[in-house]
């Protein structure tokens, strides 16, 4: 069944098209992520959801209803901000406790739900402290005990992990989908970080300039995208597009490789030409442009680190290939197109 | 090489000014010299004064100990003086900054014309208190004041009986209380404001979410997130007000009967307009007891606040 779902949603503001027509259903228990560049109208969908923003037209459907005249707190939601959104002068307890209050929810029920809700996120040593005295991701999870205690059909996360450090990210993120998967709520995250979005997302939508691209597992969207914005969006570097008839031809770095190291399956050759070579640890990136083919940008090649480089160097030039599965097709608009 | 080496050795005084030690002195010394002259040296000046015979008439320096204070202390005037100051610096505040915080609270509204109403809500700031105080002693005059006359207009007055707003003691003591309170109403809403806009969005749309109404949003997340600034303006309206004697001075000149006389006025009165310095030194000096514990105790409520 569908926890969320919005039906062809506009946003306006003065003459900007913030949302331009988006329809996507988040599922019962469903990790969905919302992934775009910064300004692409990703925060002011979930705004929305959550009631922060009216539509210019359009529908929100929470738990099968239409939420559109509800206020925030009517609509079963929970939401987790950017920097958290905890109230400075209120204790860890009663930051957790205070939608609870708000409710007229009975005394001993707010002890017993603050205290399973700091219980599970670990918090509950920190119950009397302030939020000036917690580090970020005590906040963090301070906020997530806020939005656990409303019981919420969905919660909505607006870029949580950005204020972390990127070391403090990493492990946040494993327990955030852990404890996701625990509570198997519905969850709507916001995020520009494509490595977030793959690492977390049962689904991702990639929205780019108020338009929904693609909506699909990280495995579709990366392996499939449905057209030129998402191909390049994901990946570092991102997708190798080159000219061909009247659209483009696109494949991962990861895939251009020597040809010597791809062996049986059928391949195209591309002559390479290098220009610049990174080493990353666990991987060199290659930087070139292959000769006769117009490329929308520089051809990046990515060798694992060890795999010998047999002699490629600045200006040398060397037959790659990619293997034909590995190909894939644009139109003239930047579609997916099926084989020629 | 040869080049570098023929370069003088530059005089160690060229990078002088970058020397904190030396700058620093040198730039709080005009502050420094500013509160020795015009707060140090005459609040002691005051002590020296309160303890003597001294007035412009008999400019002899003679030492009478604590007599002027026993009879400071012994005067209805003054007496009555500490409890219109204290009664006008509290009315004062308490109107001032209530009305600073609605007025704030509308100011913060989108609406057509805002930029317009704020630059107008400065003004009692930007009008000269000589000029302001007349334009409100025509208000409360007796036979003139727009008051009455609107109080009239809609039949909430008797026209026989006329409101005597600055001839009657009570009447006129919510005059300058008013009077004042409408200087500070300015400086009340800039504050407000300040404090509204300082707020962190996240925050108020939690609170939204979180199921917070008008009275929650407000009493139990704003005010308390912006109490220290609060704090701030409450400190210093408390101080600017005690000591201050002009509405009082140019609306009533303490009157009618000295019924609105405030510390500040009635030091004025006895230790300039009247010549007895010694006596005006001691009424002065009680301000500072008053503002040492008010600042103190807003001080410490404060540092407690502090999030």
């Amino acid at each position: 069944m569908a926890a969320v779902s919005t039906r062809e949603i506009r946003k306006q503001f003065a003459d900007v098209h913030a949302i331009d027509g988006i329809s996507l259903v988040a599922r019962d228990g469903e990790f969905m992520v919302l992934l775009g560049p910064s300004g692409c109208g990703k925060t002011t969908l979930l705004r929305i959801i959550a009631g922060l923003e009216k539509p210019t037209s359009g529908e929100v459907l929470i738990d099968g209803e239409v939420v559109n005249e509800m206020p925030p707190r009517a609509r079963g939601i929970a939401m987790v901000f950017q920097s958290y959104g905890l109230y400075p002068h209120l204790t860890v307890w009663n930051n957790i406790a205070f939608p609870l209050r708000t409710q007229g929810t009975p005394r001993e029920e707010i002890k017993r739900k603050v205290e399973w809700a700091a219980g599970l996120l670990g918090i509950d040593h920190l119950a009397q402290r302030r939020p000036r005295q917690l580090s970020g991701g005590e906040r963090q999870r301070v906020a997530l005990a806020r939005a656990l205690v409303r019981d919420p059909t969905v919660f909505l996360l607006d870029e949580p992990l950005s204020n972390l450090d990127a070391k403090l990210r990493a492990s946040a993120r494993s327990e955030l989908k852990a404890f996701q998967q625990k509570v198997r709520t519905a969850t709507i995250y916001v995020t520009h970080d494509q490595v977030e979005a793959m690492g977390m997302g049962d689904r991702i939508a990639v929205i780019d300039r108020g338009r929904l691209r693609q909506v699909g597992t990280p495995t579709e969207i990366y392996e499939h995208p449905a057209d030129e914005f998402v191909a390049t969006f994901l990946g570092t570097p991102p997708m190798n597009l080159i000219e061909r008839d009247g659209g483009s031809l696109g494949f991962r770095p990861e895939n251009f490789l020597p040809k010597d190291l791809l062996n049986g399956a059928p391949v195209v050759e591309f002559p390479f030409r290098v220009a610049r070579v990174e080493y990353l640890g666990s991987e060199h990136i290659l930087y070139g442009a292959l000769d006769g083919r117009a490329a929308k940008r520089e051809v990046t090649a990515k060798l694992p680190a060890h795999a010998t480089l047999g002699g490629i160097a600045p200006g040398v030039e060397r037959v790659f290939a990619v293997r034909e599965t590995e190909l894939r097709y644009f139109d003239r608009d930047g579609r997916k197109a099926q084989h020629p | 090489m040869t080049a570098i080496t023929a370069v003088a050795p530059r005089p160690k005084s060229r990078f002088l000014l970058d020397r904190p030690e030396l700058v620093g002195p040198l730039f709080i010394a005009p502050a420094i010299l500013y509160v020795l002259v015009l707060v140090a040296l005459p609040f002691f000046l005051a002590l020296y004064y309160s303890v003597s015979a001294y007035t412009i008439f008999d400019p002899n320096y003679r030492y009478v100990g604590l007599k002027n204070f026993t009879d400071v202390i012994e005067s209805d005037i003054f007496r009555r003086t500490l409890i219109n100051t204290l009664v006008f610096t509290i009315g004062a505040q308490v109107i001032g900054l209530l009305l600073g915080k609605f007025a704030a609270m509308l100011l913060m509204q989108d609406f057509p014309g805002r930029g317009i109403a704020r630059a107008l809500v400065v003004l009692p700031w930007a009008v000269p208190v000589s000029l302001a105080t007349l334009a409100w002693q025509w208000m409360f005059d007796s036979l003139y004041s727009v008051i009455n006359w609107t109080l009239v207009a809609v039949g909430l007055l008797d026209p026989v009986h006329r409101l005597q707003w600055l001839g009657q003691q009570d009447l006129a003591m919510i005059a300058v209380t008013v009077v004042h309170a409408w200087r500070l109403f300015p400086f009340g809403v800039v504050i407000f404001i300040a404090g509204f806009t300082s707020v962190p969005q996240d925050i108020l749309d939690a609170a939204t979410v979180d199921g917070a109404g008008f009275w929650r949003r407000n009493y139990q997340i704003i005010l308390p997130i912006i109490a220290p600034i609060i704090m701030i303006a409450l400190i210093f309206g408390t101080v600017f007000t005690f000591t201050d004697l002009s509405v009082v001075y140019l609306l009533t000149k303490g009157g009618p009967i000295n019924g609105t006389q405030v510390l500040g006025s009635l030091a004025f009165q006895v230790g300039i307009l009247s010549g007895d310095v010694a006596h005006g030194a001691v009424i002065c000096l009680f301000l500072f007891p008053f503002l040492l514990v008010a600042v103190i105790v807003l001080l410490r409520a404060l540092r407690r606040r502090e999030i």
